[in-house]
């Protein structure tokens, strides 16, 4: 250990964003600078006779609208994941086009963008483009857009599936043990669809260059050059060395910006066309229709016991709902980042899950904190739990019954699950018995007691969850049918002055990277934080880069530096091996120099990188310079685990739900900056909470959101939520050099089965067994009164 | 319409469309970007700013009605260069992560240590009520607000 790894090293980046000199794109403005609105469709589902554009070009300070009908109109945005039909054929993949032609497929699908001088005359003007439609039948629950007469959201097909998929055992298998099993426990429910809700709307500037035939795009993104890629290679078709994606500061993600959005392929043809810079930035309520929602599973789901309580079998059946787009990571969502976490924690020996992944009027769905995890955890936490109650059994002895043993993945090999994954390391009961001890659940339970024979409804609910992250290694991800490799790039540049400049394809969007990689790239070095900088969000300046999601940034991106950092030392000693006049084997590195071991002969890092760059007295044969670039391809996914744990008071008059304490103990591996793990966990558990008290999409039937601003959507504040109580084990991932396994998704994995499964505890007295999310009050007002 | 608003202690006269609002003003005529726009229907609190000594949604009024007003932004928080306390809280306890709600937190920090310059945890929490923060899960801008709170009191 150094002197910065596992500290709470405040953050570098802070003093800009407490000071409002954060730079977000929509604080950009460029010279000569356009803004733009876009017409977006009022219906779910319409054909579009006509668009008369005739008045609003009239209007002030209009420069360009543009409709499907122009060239623009003829592109769209590609799915970066295919799952094809479990008959072999090919997923159905519409085109996603940049603006609407003949049939709007979803509410908010833009047909028109104007640019004009000013906002407001691009919003005025907006409002004069007079579009005639003819609407048409919607359907927005994937359920009902699998039935007979359904509507298609696709003509070109004969129903709405996307895709199917399964994994796991034989179903036929699955079924027949269902069949002896001592007890079955049975689920069905909705996993609700959700609104990512990053604080920051999406907002994109760009700007062609017409002397330079280049084209700077600078976007609230998760990935520059994943989006450069899909723009250049797939949108547009344009040259990728002509194309610079700049991604300064964003204000939060949590998936929904990772996709490659039509508004930014758009922009990008448009500011070519008139010649002049085009901004775009979402408002809040466009936010809602038209950022890729999260979650959207209709589930029913078998799990098989014998009589002491061990899972013998489990079957589900989920339809997925997709949207009326297949988004960049739409089809990975519920098949591989859902099914393969099927295995839980437990020792269960059949598992099968199909999944249904139809079209359905409403804006595309894909990752959204957690992607397909918090779906598969949701299940397993709450139908054990569920289980237990069932067969009067306490959660805790039943999931420690069925426990997968302890293995670090280095003694004892990586669990090979039902699933497809080997899970490379855990001790998922050290972590239980941690959070019962923190929680004091023997105490809780007698305090319980008491408070029922008062008449209050107390609750506690326990999820043992586990997740799959540092996506991924590219020639796992590629059989499963991604269309890209998922491994990482890490540039270290180490400066004459011995000053270092890294260079990472991770995307910070609030998780700290100039704090945390400067952390451990210092320590590695033996210098100082201060003489550490970390680069990030511009292609020009990064080699290349994957981005960040699925908790990749440290495992992943982190392993890329820590590779070149090797190759920084490697040729750093043969350097120092010259300057001591000394064999490499002798030399030793530590503290920032190179000492011949046993003297006290030394020469600096500083000294070292100097030579590199004026080798006048340098080794023979060996080029100048100290700067390697690295790509690292995971050699498997990450597997965080933990326990959580929430104790809820029901008010038995109205049904409100009172979260009064949550118990989190996550084990992420190694921890590289414990305050950074602990802000990433809280933010997450407060995004499960707000799934399962709180947060719903709801479209109605003809397709229109009914929850579509801060007045409808209940998203947690701050009186929603009680302190989080974090703790950690830790069992190092055995398979990256940093032995780190990821925190950005754990908070939001684990814990939203925890409140549910505290609510049915605190109502199990009256008979209830399940409630479906969110927990309003009135819902959970009717489940008591049932 | 001519307006003339003190903000951060300078005063400017300006022409402006009766129709915009504070928070447009505040960042398309004076390029004050650090108060953020996170919604349109005055729900995330962002854009919150001091006016007159009182914290406001800074997207709810329009620029007009500042007219003869102080406003306080978060540019105007730290004094020659040196963070506000409460500013300095926020980095010491963790209290933001993507940076986007942070200014209307720290605004709305100081409107509720002004109001509250003991407050327990549940007066900090109604606090915050109109502002959303997507990131930190509320619990370490509550530690922030109380070591703020500690410091402006000593």
């Amino acid at each position: 250990m150094g002197n910065f790894i596992g500290k709470a090293v405040k953050r570098r980046e802070d003093a800009r964003f407490l000071k409002g000199a954060g730079t977000y794109t929509d604080d950009i403005k460029l010279p000569k600078m356009t803004q733009s609105a876009f017409v977006r469709s009022p219906y779910a589902h319409a054909k579009i006779l006509s668009i008369d554009i005739t008045e609003a070009e009239k209007a002030d300070g209009v420069v360009a609208i543009f409709t499907g009908k122009d060239p623009c109109g003829d592109y769209g945005v590609p799915c970066g994941w295919q799952v094809d039909f479990k008959n072999g054929e090919t997923m159905r993949e519409p085109k996603h086009p940049l603006l609407a032609k003949d049939k709007v497929k979803h509410l908010g699908e833009a047909v028109a963008i104007v640019i004009a001088e000013t906002l407001e005359q691009a919003r005025d003007a907006a409002e004069l483009v007079e579009v005639d439609y003819e609407e048409l039948p919607a359907v927005t629950n994937p359920l009902k857009a699998m039935e007979k007469d359904a509507p298609l959201v696709h003509d070109e097909w004969e129903d709405n599936a996307a895709f199917d998929w399964c994994i796991g055992n034989d179903r036929a298998e699955v079924e027949a043990a269902l069949e002896k099993a001592h007890h079955v426990t049975v689920m069905e429910y909705r996993n609700q669809r959700l609104a990512p809700n990053a604080m920051e709307p999406r907002s994109y500037i760009a700007d062609y260059d017409v002397n330079g035939d280049r084209y700077t795009l600078y976007t609230s993104t998760q990935n520059p050059h994943l989006i450069r890629l899909l723009l250049c290679a797939f949108a547009l078709g344009i040259p990728e060395h002509k194309v610079r994606i700049v991604s300064r500061d964003v204000g939060g993600g949590f998936g929904s910006k990772i996709y490659h959005y039509t508004e930014e392929a758009l922009l990008t043809w448009a500011s070519k066309e008139i010649g002049r810079p085009v901004k775009w930035t979402s408002d809040r309520s466009e936010a809602f229709l038209t950022d890729a929602h999260g979650r959207d599973h209709v589930v029913k789901s078998k799990m098989g016991f014998d009589k002491d309580g061990k899972i013998v079998a489990h079957l589900t059946d989920e339809y997925c709902g997709m949207g009326a787009y297949l988004s960049t990571f739409a089809p990975a969502v519920p098949t591989y980042l859902h099914g393969t976490l099927f295995q839980g924690v437990y020792t269960t020996p059949l598992i099968h899950l199909n999944v249904t992944a139809p079209f359905t009027h409403t804006v595309p769905v894909d990752a959204y904190r957690g992607a397909g995890r918090p779906e598969a955890t949701y299940l397993l936490e709450r139908i054990i739990s569920k289980g237990a109650q069932e067969m009067g059994m306490d959660p805790v002895e039943i999931r420690l019954k069925n426990f997968i043993p302890p293995f670090d993945g280095v003694e004892q090999e990586g669990y090979q699950t039902q699933v497809a994954l080997q899970y490379d390391s855990g001790n998922y009961e050290r972590a239980l018995k941690k959070a019962l001890d923190k929680l004091g659940y023997e105490d809780f339970r007698k305090e319980q007691k008491k408070a029922r024979e008062e008449g209050r409804l107390l609750g506690v609910g326990i999820s043992t969850y586990i997740e799959g992250c540092g996506i991924a290694p590219s020639a796992v991800v590629g059989a499963l049918g991604a269309r890209a490799g998922l491994y990482e790039v890490g540039q270290v540049r180490v400066q004459p002055t011995g000053k270092v400049s890294v260079f990472t394809g991770s995307h910070s969007h609030g998780q700290g990277h100039e704090t945390v990689f400067a952390q451990f790239v210092a320590d590695k070095l033996g210098i100082d934080m201060a003489d550490v900088e970390i680069e990030h969000g511009d292609t020009d300046q990064v080699a290349f880069g994957m981005g960040t999601y699925g908790s990749r940034s440290l495992s992943v991106g982190g392993s890329a530096i820590i590779k070149s950092i090797d190759k920084i030392l490697e040729k750093g000693a043969k350097i120092a091996a010259h300057k001591l006049e000394a064999a490499e084997d002798d030399l030793e590195y530590a503290n920032g120099k190179w000492t011949v071991k046993g003297t006290e002969k030394s020469v600096s890092f500083g000294d070292v990188a100097l030579t590199a760059y004026v080798p006048h007295n340098y080794p023979e044969g060996l080029e100048p310079g100290l700067d390697f670039s690295s790509f690292y391809d995971p050699g498997n996914f990450t597997y965080p685990f933990g326990t959580h744990i929430a104790v809820v008071e029901v008010d038995k008059d109205t049904g409100k739900v009172e979260l009064q304490r949550f118990v989190a103990v996550d084990d992420v591996g190694n921890i590289m900056n414990p305050m950074i793990v602990d802000g990433q966990i809280h933010g997450g558990v407060a995004q499960g909470v707000g799934q399962a008290l709180l947060e719903e999409v709801v479209y109605d039937e003809g397709g229109q959101m009914i929850t579509g601003s801060y007045m409808d959507y209940a998203m947690p504040r701050a009186d929603d939520l009680p302190m989080i109580e974090t703790d950690n084990t830790v069992t190092p991932c055995p398979h990256n050099p940093l032995g780190v396994k990821g925190a950005g998704e754990a908070g939001a994995i684990g814990s939203t089965p925890a409140v549910v499964n505290a609510v049915v505890d605190a109502l199990a007295h009256l008979g209830v067994t399940d409630i479906q999310m969110p927990l309003k009050p009135q819902t959970v007002w009717k489940a008591m009164q049932n | 319409m001519n307006v003339t608003i003190t903000v951060n202690g300078k005063t400017y006269t300006h022409d402006i469309e009766p129709r915009i609002s504070l928070v447009q003003y505040l960042r398309e005529t004076l390029d004050l970007t650090g108060t953020h726009i996170g919604c349109d229907t005055s729900g995330c609190g962002a854009c919150t700013v001091s006016v007159n000594g009182e914290a406001v949604k800074s997207c709810t009024m329009l620029a007009v009605q500042a007219d003869g007003c102080e406003v306080t932004t978060i540019e105007g928080m730290a004094q020659n260069g040196e963070m506000h306390p409460i500013q300095a809280a926020f980095k010491e306890k963790h209290g933001l992560q993507c940076g986007f709600c942070t200014p209307g937190m720290v605004m709305v920090a100081a409107d509720i240590l002004k109001n509250h310059p003991n407050p327990s945890e549940e007066e900090i929490r109604h606090g915050l009520k109109g502002n959303f923060c997507r990131c930190t899960g509320y619990h370490n801008i509550v530690k922030s607000i109380q070591l703020a709170a500690e410091t402006l009191n000593e």
